[in-house]
């Protein structure tokens, strides 16, 4: 982690108006646009423009996990990959992981391990990509909120959606969102994943200086911003399946060629994730 | 990774090609349709995203300063990279590039070097010392098909629209000389039919594939012959005909 | 919620869909004393329970499914068979109608062959059985496979079977839909991608209004007739 005093900064983040660089405010977001479904072969995908950045997110899976050593006989794994093509930052990136790429993988797979149901898919995986083509800060919230509604279109059975977006102070102002140049001269940075329901923090991480009313303040305006960008993801997942209501209504819920399956074996142990009714439990068939 | 194919969706897809209605309807002539988005990538010198078919190929072409190769002291240089990225395919893995990204990369390369598309000339800016690098990156989004072509297209379409920041170097921003426009065009061969742009399907039953680079005035500038099948001179002489004539129409849109 | 006809809306993971008074059922979960969704679906209400019908996903096999398997794998007592599930699938030769010698597998089913079968168990860890012992299970030769999402198998099937009696009603094809979203068409060339772009078409539109009658339409528009089968 840089000491952020030494950095010598070249410009003015903030005006005197208290406008940013791009003249939005500090509570303010970059512009977002959201897409889902946007892959042929992929079980789910979701594209993403977040300000600068250019992000697609896809998802395979559930698939038998390779290599079989491991696989996990209780669940399926929930493995990210986190990439950065070359030509998407300015100075050409080399291909192939960094440890940059793999750290971000490691958070990211953790942050949806918490809200996948992997049980139902012993020894298989939930694999998801995520691949920046082109970059302007905050691109692992950018690619997690896209990677999230890749998620739902593969129809991965999950607790919630999860949303992320970053923090950070410039010029000792609390700011939201901060683009490529207020990350490299701001004074701290703090990405957050969340689940805006419960309140759940799947995602944090932070570099920089905040002091204690900082942080408070900083989550606070983060805790905001996740839950706007958390509706953002329902519209755009609600509008790849544009409406229809009544015509489901008259197709079967069970169609004459399936067969009721078996419920389920019983488990006595507690657990501590909500347990989901699997879909093959229905009592009372008619 | 391999996908087993059953045999009677091989015979289907056979048949259907040697009957002249491929299974997605087009002749064993025709190509899929092609769209080009230009300037894709704001961070990037030049850059298109292609969609032949539903294969999808995202190429960035960046311009950096470097060193020129000591046999050549005053010309730029050109370097080609493919990435398989696992998105685009369940067969694709995570890692380093294998073969087939390698030999993917390295034919679009030969395409474009052997036609003296870049004028490498014009990227000298200190003879021994310093040059430009243009640095393509071919990066697969979605596979169905036909990456030789869509690679191409894509990198062809980004170096036409790229800008050596000379800026950076106190002088002016200059759009990349582009001299010569090499269009590849690929063929697959199943059993003894064969068919240009194969897609997905065709691919995985193709006993031959045969990729063909020709340039404005008719010439071969690279050829590439690839799976364990085999092709007559009279197949490779029937391909290099479709080929000409398949890339006319591809050149204009890339040139646009 | 609605008084009027019953209304079916597009649900997200995490959607609240009743209280404890609400049963749970297909496609939720319970957290406290609330109901949710666990997947991208249509909501559905039926003898007060509340469920979700996905809209997309895997397949993933139970106990009885009819599929429509590709061999992949034999070994002298035992064939693996891919499902288009997240794991692959054994049949052993006492679960066919052969009397099959040890190591003489080869003879019976070959690797990228196609099969009609039964999912004859699954257990806690996804082992999946098949069996070929029900009469319509056999090994498929001629047609072509088309694949459609498993979550839309219902609306190629359709009510009591009307969507698929109408293809083979217009098309005069054979037509057997796996639950493992693969569907094996067998017919004249020409009729084969008839019923092959209807199968896209149902894919493309199965959450949407209408569906049906776009079908009969592009069927009609075909065979260029009104409402009915051909005389055979």
């Amino acid at each position: 982690m840089e000491d952020v005093e030494h950095i010598e900064k070249k410009m003015k983040l903030i005006d005197e108006n208290g406008l940013r660089l791009d003249g939005r405010k500090p509570e303010d977001l970059r512009p977002i646009r959201m897409e889902v479904g946007v892959l042929k072969r992929a079980d789910g995908s979701a594209y993403l423009e977040w300000g600068g950045n250019k992000v697609l997110a896809a998802v395979y899976g559930p698939r038998e996990a390779h290599p079989r050593h491991l696989q996990d006989p209780t669940k399926s794994l929930v493995q990210c990959r986190y990439n950065m093509a070359p030509f998407s930052v300015t100075e050409r990136k080399r291909p192939g992981p960094d440890r940059r790429s793999v750290e971000i993988s490691k958070v990211i797979s953790e942050a949806f391990d918490s809200v996948v149901f992997s049980e139902q898919f012993p020894r298989a995986s939930v694999d998801i990509f995520i691949e920046i083509l082109q970059a302007d800060a905050g691109t692992r919230c950018a690619g997690l909120t896209a990677a999230s509604m890749a998620l739902a279109d593969a129809g991965i059975p999950m607790r919630d959606l999860v949303a992320s977006c970053a923090v950070g102070k410039i010029d000792g102002v609390v700011c939201l969102d901060l683009r490529k140049e207020e990350d490299n001269y701001g004074d701290a940075d703090m990405p957050v994943a969340m689940i805006p329901r419960t309140g759940e923090v799947l995602l944090l991480q932070m570099d920089g200086h905040l002091t204690l009313d900082e942080f408070d303040k900083a989550f606070g305006m983060v805790k905001g911003a996740i839950s706007s960008i958390y509706e953002m993801q329902k519209e755009a997942l609600r509008k790849r399946y544009a409406v229809t209501a009544e015509e489901f209504a008259d197709q079967p819920e069970q169609a004459p060629q399936e067969r009721p399956p078996p419920p389920p074996p019983e488990s006595e142990e507690p657990r501590e994730m909500p347990q989901e009714i699997p879909p093959d439990y229905e009592e009372g068939q008619q | 990774m391999t996908e087993i194919i059953s045999e009677l969706q091989r015979e289907r897809v056979y048949r259907l090609a040697a009957s002249g209605t491929r299974s997605d309807g087009r002749t064993p002539e025709e190509v899929r349709p092609l769209s080009i988005e230009k300037n894709y990538i704001k961070n990037a010198e030049g850059s298109a995203l292609i969609r032949l078919g539903n294969t999808e190929v995202l190429v960035g072409v960046k311009v950096e300063l470097g060193e020129p190769y000591p046999d050549t002291p005053d010309s730029g240089v050109l370097s080609t990279g493919a990435e398989l990225i696992p998105m685009a395919s369940p067969v694709f893995e995570s890692g380093p590039p294998r073969p087939d990204a390698i030999e993917l990369a390295r034919v679009v390369d030969r395409g474009i070097r052997e036609a003296h598309t870049i004028d490498f000339k014009a990227l000298c800016v200190t003879p021994k010392e310093k040059v430009w690098i243009c640095f393509v990156d071919m990066h697969v989004l979605d596979y169905d098909g036909n990456l030789f072509d869509a690679a191409s297209y894509g990198a062809m379409s980004a170096l036409t629209c790229t800008k050596v920041p000379a800026s950076k170097i106190g002088k002016e921003d200059y759009p990349l000389p582009v001299q010569h426009y090499p269009i590849s065009v690929t063929a697959a061969k199943i059993k003894d039919v064969i068919v240009i742009d194969p897609n997905l399907q065709e691919e995985q039953i193709a006993d031959a594939r045969l990729t063909i680079a020709t340039d404005e005035n008719g010439d071969i500038r690279a050829m590439q012959k690839g799976l364990r099948g085999s092709f007559s001179y009279e197949e490779i002489n029937r391909v290099i005909g479709l080929a000409l004539k398949a890339s006319e129409v591809i050149r204009t849109k890339i040139k646009a | 919620m609605d008084s009027g006809p019953v209304r079916r809306e597009i649900v997200i993971p995490g959607e609240l869909l009743g209280d404890k008074n609400v049963k749970p059922g297909r496609g939720t979960f319970a957290e406290r004393e609330e109901v949710f969704s666990s997947l991208l679906g249509i909501r559905t209400e039926r003898y007060g329970r509340v469920g979700v019908i996905r809209l997309s996903g895997r397949y993933m096999p139970y106990s009885g499914d009819l599929v429509i398997g590709v061999i992949t794998d034999r070994g002298p007592s035992h064939w693996l068979v891919d499902i288009n599930a997240p794991y692959p699938a054994a049949l052993h030769p006492m679960e066919t109608p052969w009397r099959v010698d040890f190591g003489d597998t080869g003879r019976y089913l070959e690797i990228r062959d196609t099969i009609i079968a039964n999912v004859l168990s699954v257990d806690e860890i996804k082992h999946i059985e098949l069996t070929m012992q029900d009469r319509d299970s056999r090994r498929l030769v001629g047609g072509q496979l088309v694949d459609i999402s498993p979550s839309k198998v219902a609306r190629l099937i359709g009510k009591r079977g009307s969507m698929i009696a109408m293809l083979k009603d217009f098309t005069r094809c054979r037509l057997l839909v796996g639950q493992n979203g693969r569907a094996w068409i067998d017919g004249a060339p020409k009729d084969m991608t008839v019923v092959s772009r209807a199968v896209e078409m149902i894919e493309e539109r199965a959450h949407m209004m209408g569906l049906t009658e776009s079908v009969r339409a592009f069927l009609e528009t075909e065979y260029g007739m009104r409402a009915g089968p051909r005389p055979r």
